[in-house]
Formats: structure tokens, C-alpha cells, sequence
């Protein structure tokens, strides 16, 4: 395995980055043979309006079994980050893509992703943006070519005012046997969320299943959920379940019934709706999270 | 301990309690009767402070200080405590993080190993062990959440206990666990443990609670000092539990219509 990028510790304004790139180094649970190359994984912008464009290849040989943690951020509040990522997932390959996204205020990310898996392979993607920049659309596609390939999709997105979050997962399902899940928990806190998801079911007997939970917390937020399924040939089966509500009031008293302060009970309320405990983050990070979380609900 | 003047609670606009007063002393447990719709939960809910249940008029105090008015985590922890009767399920919490929380007074609590442990003991004596790690109160049989309520309280440990219904949908053999969990939440039926007399021990600890039941049984478990019918918000009657209960199962409620004012 190989890492290159253009940070090291010291220039990382987050302690998250810090962590990820611990957490690379030392994951390791790999497999012979194996042979991955992985380009930049952690990104960071230092200057104002500049312009970062990436291209990173992912390959998890024959067998494989790869895990990434990867993080972006900015010490700049402006600019534009362009990235293109191309994840291949060879026969009876396993890759877990953890990318976590915190961006300045005036950043636009649009990255640009595929991912294809090849027989018995496994892809599966954490995505968390826990401050999405002034402006972030992404649309990974995972086409499952090789017989009981399988593709999993988990994003936690948080959208903060003056923020545009519009991102999605799709999953073509073109071979015998595969199977896909795609689920996105997004709380919006003032911004506007859009989404997204779709499962495209191209022949017989694949299964999939598509969720899109959205919690509203602000007067000014907006959340969109579009679920799209597409079945292509008989015998399939895909469903998908969305929602967009608020914080139940009769969970918030009961925690309160117990002595919770409001605040401390949302909180706990949000987090777990998030859903991140099955995401398996590194303590360190997933105490960020809880913190970003925590803070938001304040300024809420 | 808990005393409520002249309560008059409004559900979504609409009269539910008219006028309601009764005052449970310290170390006293008080039973509720009355048929279903006559407004006993929600004189509970009412206590508590929930939102939906409008105070109108009247007063609910606390070792005579006036809570009517305060929020609800207030309240318990000013020592109030209460056993919901259908408690909703909250995803992503796990039922071992709200104990340890109840226990640790409303606050969440850091990497406490004993606290763990604690918890642990509990959920073992409570026969909640299997679902300690569920999300709360999700999948839970009638017994179970009735088993997990008394666990929360306590670990919440409060002073004066409101409890809706603890034996409803619970077979026979989990009532007695039941009752014997709410004896050891109100400090009752204590054991002899050679140093102190039983008196002593009775007098140390002085739990209070207001225990609505529909069909009496937990009453064959628990000894209560007072009992009230309710009937359409009023209270009809007062007097020994056991008593009342007789009445009503030999002539039914409809002869306590005749006292409602």
C-alpha cells in the first residue's frame, strides 16, 4: 500500500486528519496478495480561492482486504476542490471507504466518483460531512459487474446555514446474486439538504434496499429526499423507505422524565438517529462528531 | 411530599381534571382507581409536567415548593420520579447508557467502570440483562418494559414515585417481580439485617408514591396507605385502598358516579 499527500500532521488544522492518517497506518488487516495503491488521501487547501483538482485510484487486488480512512479539509475559507476517484474492487475483494469532509466556509466540493466491483468483491462507503462548505454535490456510482458483488452506502450529513448539501448514492445492480444498500441519516441545522439515491436493478433475483431519514431542526432548513428505484427485469426486489420530520417532543421529556437536561437530551436523540455507532469511527473522531453535534444544537 | 391543590389540567383545549386535591405524606403510598378516560394518567403526566397537559388552574407541590411550573428535568431532580406506562422508543440510545445516566443524576456519565458494573447488577436483579444493550424500549414485551421502567427509577433513585399502571399486560408471575421491585424502590418490606430494627429501617427510608391501578393487583404485592377513585376529573372518594377495591369490584364504578359532584 502506498499514501502520498500534500499534508502532514502539523499542517492540519484538525485533529481528525491526524487521527486518519494513525488510523491508515495501523488498520492493517490485509490479506496476501495484495497490491493497493492509494493516491492523496487526505486533502488539505491552505490557500484562499485556490483551486485543488485530484484524481485518486483505488485498487483492491484479487482477494484483498482494504481499508481506508480518508479526510478533507481546508485551512482556507475559500476555493474550489475537484476530485475524481476511480475505486476498483476485484474478484472476492473487500474495500471500506471512510471519508470524512469538513470544509471552510466558502469552499465548493465536487467530487466525481466510481466504483466497480467485480465477483463476490464488496464495497463499502462511510461518508460523514460534518461542515460541508459553502457548497458540496457528489454522486457516487458503484457498478456491480461480477455475480454476488455487493455495495453499501452509509452518509451522515449535517447541514449548516448558508450551506448546500446535495449528495447521493447510485448502484447499478448488473449481475447475478448482487445485493446493495444505500442509507443516508442527514440533520438539517439551517441548510439546505438534497438526498439523493438510486438503485438501478438490471437483471433477476438481485435484492436492494434504499433509505433516505432526514430530521428538520431549523425554521430556515430544507431537506429534499429523492429515492429512485429502477428495476430493469423481473424477479427483483428493491424498496426504499424516506422521512423528514423533527425530534419527537415525547422522546426529549421522557429522557428529561430521567433527569436529562433538553439540551443534553436532543443531543442524545440526534446522535443516535445519526447513527454513527455503526459506522465503527475511531474514538477520537467520533467524539468530534458528538462535539459538532452538541455545539449545533446550542446555536440551533 | 406531594401535595396538589385544586389541579384543573386542559388537554388540547378540552377540561380533563376539574379540580383535583390530594396530598401524599412522607414514606406514604397512595393507590389510584377509577375507570379508563377518568383522568388518572393525566393527573400523573400533569405532575410531571409534560407539554399536552395544560395546568389551568391549581397547584403541584414538591416538599411545599411549587413545581407547576418548572421543566420536567427539574423536577426529577428535585426527587420525582415516574414509571410511563407505554414508553416510546428512542433509537440510537441504548438501554444500559439511560441507566447509567439515571444513575448518575440526570448527567452523562465518563468512562466510569464501577458505574458499569453498577448497572450491570441492576439490570441482573431486574431480569433485564438481555436487553440492556437493545435500543431503548424497542421490541420490548409488556413485562419487559414494564422491568425496565423500575430499573430506570431505580437507578434513578427518586423520592417520591408516580407509577401508571405497573401491572398492566404483565402476567402473574412477573407482577410479583414487579411488586417486589417497587417494595425495594419505597424502602418497603425491609429485611432484618441484625443491626438495625425494622422500624429503624422503615423510618430511614421514607419513599413516597401515587400508583394508578386499573384492576388492583399490584395492591396484593404492596401495602397502600390511601386510595382515591377518580371519576370523569373528579376524585369520587377517598379512604382505604382495600376497601374501595371492594366496593368497586362487587358494584362496579357506575355506583361512585353518584358522588361526582
Amino acid at each position: 500500500m502506498v499514501i502520498t499527500g500534500n499534508t502532514s500532521e502539523k499542517h492540519c488544522p484538525m485533529k481528525a486528519i491526524s487521527m486518519i492518517f494513525q488510523m491508515v497506518t495501523s488498520y492493517g488487516r490485509y490479506r496476501a496478495p495484495i497490491r493497493c495503491f492509494l493516491f492523496r488521501p487526505c486533502l488539505y487547501m491552505s490557500e484562499e480561492g485556490s483551486v485543488q483538482q485530484v484524481h485518486n485510484i483505488v485498487v483492491a487486488e484479487n482477494g484483498s482486504d482494504l481499508n481506508v480512512l480518508t479526510g478533507c479539509t481546508s485551512g482556507s475559507s475559500s476555493g474550489t476542490h475537484l476530485g475524481n476517484s476511480e475505486f476498483y474492487v476485484k474478484k472476492g475483494a473487500t474495500l471500506h471507504f471512510t471519508m470524512i469532509h469538513a470544509w471552510g466556509e466558502e469552499v465548493e466540493t465536487l467530487p466525481r466518483t466510481a466504483v466497480i466491483v467485480e465477483e463476490g468483491g464488496t464495497f463499502i462507503s462511510d461518508y460523514i460531512s460534518m461542515q460541508p462548505g459553502k457548497k458540496i454535490k457528489m454522486y457516487p456510482a458503484a457498478y456491480l459487474k461480477g455475480p454476488g458483488a455487493t455495495a453499501r452506502f452509509n452518509s451522515v450529513l449535517v447541514g449548516l446555514p448558508g450551506t448546500l448539501v446535495d449528495i447521493g448514492s447510485k448502484v447499478y445492480l448488473q449481475a447475478e446474486g448482487t445485493r446493495a444498500e444505500v442509507i443516508s441519516r442527514t440533520v438539517s441545522l439551517g441548510g439546505e439538504i438534497i438526498a439523493r439515491g438510486r438503485l438501478v436493478g438490471e437483471v433477476p433475483g438481485v435484492k436492494a434496499h434504499l433509505e433516505c431519514k432526514g430530521l428538520l431542526l431549523h425554521p430556515e432548513g430544507k431537506i429534499l429526499a429523492i429515492p429512485e428505484l429502477e428495476g430493469r427485469a423481473v424477479d427483483l426486489e428493491m424498496t426504499h423507505e424516506a422521512a423528514v420530520g423533527k425530534i419527537d417532543k415525547e422522546e426529549v421529556e421522557y429522557l428529561m422524565a430521567r433527569g436529562m437536561s433538553k439540551e443534553d437530551a436532543i443531543s442524545a436523540i440526534v446522535r443516535g438517529f445519526l447513527n454513527v455507532e455503526i459506522l465503527g469511527l475511531p474514538a477520537k473522531l467520533k467524539q468530534d462528531l458528538d462535539e459538532i453535534v452538541s455545539e449545533s444544537n446550542k446555536a440551533s | 411530599m406531594l401535595k396538589i391543590e385544586n389541579l384543573h389540567v386542559e388537554i388540547k383545549g378540552r377540561e380533563i381534571l376539574h379540580g383535583i386535591s390530594l396530598e401524599v405524606p412522607d414514606g406514604e403510598v397512595h393507590a389510584l382507581l377509577g375507570p379508563n378516560g377518568s383522568g388518572k394518567s393525566t393527573l400523573l403526566m400533569a405532575a410531571m409536567g409534560f407539554s399536552g397537559y395544560a395546568v389551568t388552574k391549581g397547584r403541584v407541590l414538591l416538599d411545599g415548593k411549587d413545581i407547576t411550573h418548572i421543566p420536567i428535568n427539574e423536577r426529577a431532580r428535585a426527587g420525582l420520579g415516574i414509571a410511563f406506562q407505554r414508553p416510546p422508543i428512542v433509537k440510537g440510545i441504548k438501554t444500559k447508557h439511560l441507566v447509567a445516566i439515571c444513575m448518575n443524576n440526570g448527567k452523562i456519565p465518563g468512562q466510569d467502570t464501577s458505574m458499569r458494573k453498577d448497572v450491570e447488577i441492576l439490570a441482573e436483579d431486574m431480569h433485564c440483562r438481555p436487553f440492556l444493550d437493545r435500543e431503548l424500549n424497542s421490541g420490548l414485551s409488556g413485562g419487559e418494559m414494564k422491568r425496565s421502567e423500575l430499573m430506570q427509577l431505580l437507578a434513578q433513585d427518586p423520592r417520591m414515585v408516580l407509577l401508571d399502571e405497573p401491572e398492566s399486560g404483565v402476567d402473574i408471575e412477573n407482577i410479583a417481580l414487579l411488586g417486589k421491585a417497587i417494595n425495594r424502590l419505597l424502602g418497603r418490606n425491609p429485611e432484618p439485617n441484625g443491626k438495625e430494627s425494622l422500624k429503624e429501617k422503615r423510618i430511614q427510608r421514607r419513599r413516597s408514591a401515587l400508583i394508578i391501578t386499573h384492576t388492583g393487583h399490584i395492591l396484593n404485592y404492596l401495602f397502600s396507605d390511601r386510595g382515591y377513585v377518580m371519576i370523569d376529573g373528579y376524585i369520587a372518594c377517598e379512604g382505604n385502598p382495600r376497601e374501595l377495591l371492594g366496593t368497586v369490584e362487587k358494584y362496579g364504578y357506575k355506583e361512585c358516579l353518584k358522588c361526582v359532584v
